[in-house]
């Protein structure tokens, strides 16, 4: 028989209201905004890479960029540190802003900028030095050489990488010597190191074993209480289990962004579900 | 969004296996549709044959149950479906639960057309067992149409009509209840009669759900806990929405 329960509506998806904080332009569900990306434009020579994004991602959450290759989510995540600046006839407009403030404006101290917002790449990239001296790299070049303090630092940042229990014995061994998946998280250590605000990563694990991807997952869930993160990645159940937001790019637009439940199980855009379930476009 | 297209994957082997789950789960509500016209059938008509077989057939609704059941399993192991697809496995291995207590019903309608047989006839509440039998099976088939087809409106007419069969049932209740106070020597035979009621009820609601299923699976909203009109007003204010 049918009941009338007294019990308030629940959906297990909200997906009005967040296509409507979606369609204004606001944060996410009243999250607090870390970056801020205004009509975001990337031009290759006269080839325009990405049409004008808007987006807001917000702090000490983990937002994930999907879509297919090709379609700007690297370009994207290396505008954020302006990894862009290195390619030549590569040209930006628009706006990032970073707690506010315009990351392209002119007087930024790009180096600064990078140390704020953290980035890791596809293939571990660890210097050919120790595995202590990976970590304390950071430190040493703004000039900490106190014993003491780079002790304390190498220690915590490889804690909080999760990788101090397996190397603490060996510190002054080669950073080589590490596993595919060790020198993943050793990168993450040291960019950690440095306090950053923000750490982008660059498919971190499509270079891994599932075992050592799992731990660079749980890594990631472990790090957001800290740190706003952005991840690129191809694999997509890999977005589904770590993201609190999925954007879905394609050929240089962003086509829907949202939580990460919504995108998965009942997205508003035919050209993502049509992405996420695998189906021809 | 079209999400009738389950043929469009990249992945053949997956689009076969959708369509299977789907094939599947319509050839499991025919059976227990049939099951069910049976059973009323073998009540109203005193056919214990027809009743035994009702009873007999229940075993094959739930081996289908299981063998559904694994197969959406099987497609979440390998395929870890998203989207319209995770709501399609999703509310199918919904829809196989309600279908096997549907059976279940079924079965339990055919037993006490035996237990008449050998109990002796009632003469009252056949009328209300062959309409409130003709409503529920014409849920049952509508909510499978729906399912096939993906059809919203025809799901809603569902809930809608599982409201009546309530109502129809309470008063078919109170007639019951009147008739054993009159002659209380043929209670136990009357309460055959209403647990025949019971179990259509239970049928119906059972369909309802199937129906609230095609909600989700379709637009991706939970509406198993809201009214009729809660469910309504909310398509149309997605409708509105697009």
């Amino acid at each position: 028989m049918s009941e009338q329960r007294e019990t308030p509506r629940t959906h297990a998806l909200d997906t009005k209201r967040l296509r409507d904080t979606y369609r204004q332009g606001q944060s996410m569900g009243g999250e607090k905004t870390s970056l801020s990306l205004r009509d975001l434009q990337l031009f290759y020579g006269n080839d325009r890479a990405l049409n004008g994004i808007d987006l807001d991602i917000p702090e000490k959450r983990v937002t994930a960029f999907i879509g297919p290759s090709g379609c700007g989510k690297s370009t994207l995540l290396r505008c954020i540190n302006r990894m862009n600046d290195l390619i030549d006839n590569c040209r930006v407009q628009g706006q990032i802003l970073l707690d506010g403030e315009d990351i392209y404006h002119h007087s930024v101290d790009v180096a600064e900028l990078r140390r704020r917002v953290g980035m890791v790449f596809q293939k571990p990239n660890p210097f050919p030095k120790s595995i202590y001296e990976n970590v304390a790299f950071g430190l040493r070049l703004q000039g900490v050489n106190s014993r003491r303090i780079l002790d304390e630092v190498v220690e915590s940042s490889l804690q909080r990488a999760a990788l101090w229990d397996e190397v603490k014995d060996r510190l002054q061994e080669n950073a080589f010597s590490l596993s595919g998946g060790q020198q993943q998280r050793l990168v993450i250590a040291r960019a950690i190191a440095i306090e950053p605000e923000v750490i982008l990563l660059d498919e971190p694990a499509s270079a891994l074993d599932p075992i050592s991807t799992l731990k660079i997952e749980e890594l990631i869930n472990e790090l957001k209480d800290k740190y706003t993160i952005v991840i690129v990645t191809h694999n997509m159940q890999q977005a589904a289990r770590v993201s609190d937001y999925t954007a879905f790019m394609y050929m240089g637009d962003l086509v829907e962004y949202g939580d990460t439940d919504t995108i998965f199980t009942n997205p508003s855009k035919k050209q993502t579900e049509d992405y996420i379930t695998g189906r021809y476009g | 969004m079209d999400i009738t297209s389950h043929k469009h994957h990249i992945s053949q082997q997956y689009n076969v296996e959708l369509d299977e789950i789907r094939t599947h789960l319509a050839e499991m509500g025919g059976m227990a549709q049939r099951q069910v016209n049976d059973a009323i059938q073998a009540l109203i008509e005193a056919d214990v044959e027809r009743a035994q077989r009702v009873v007999d057939g229940d075993d094959k609704v739930n081996r289908m149950e299981v063998s559904i059941d694994e197969e959406c399993v099987r497609i979440l192991a390998r395929r870890q479906p998203a989207a319209s697809d995770l709501r399609l496995v999703v509310a199918v291995t919904k829809a196989i639960t309600d279908l096997e207590r549907v059976g279940d019903e079924a079965s339990k309608i055919a037993r006490q057309a035996i237990a008449l047989n050998t109990e002796g006839e009632v003469p009252r509440g056949f009328v209300e067992v062959r309409h409130i039998g003709d409503k529920v099976s014409e849920m049952l088939r509508d909510a499978l149409d729906a399912f096939a087809r993906l059809d919203v409106n025809l799901a809603l007419k569902v809930v809608e009509t599982d409201k009546i069969v309530d109502l129809e049932y309470n008063s078919a209740v109170r007639e019951m209840i009147t008739y054993m106070m009159e002659d209380p020597r043929r209670i136990s035979r009357a309460l055959n009669i209403l647990w025949s009621l019971r179990a259509l009820e239970r049928i119906g609601d059972h369909a309802r759900n199937l129906a609230q299923y095609v909600v989700y699976l379709v637009r991706g909203e939970d509406v198993r806990h809201d009214s009729y009109d809660e469910i309504q007003e909310q398509i149309d204010a997605d409708q509105s929405d697009q």
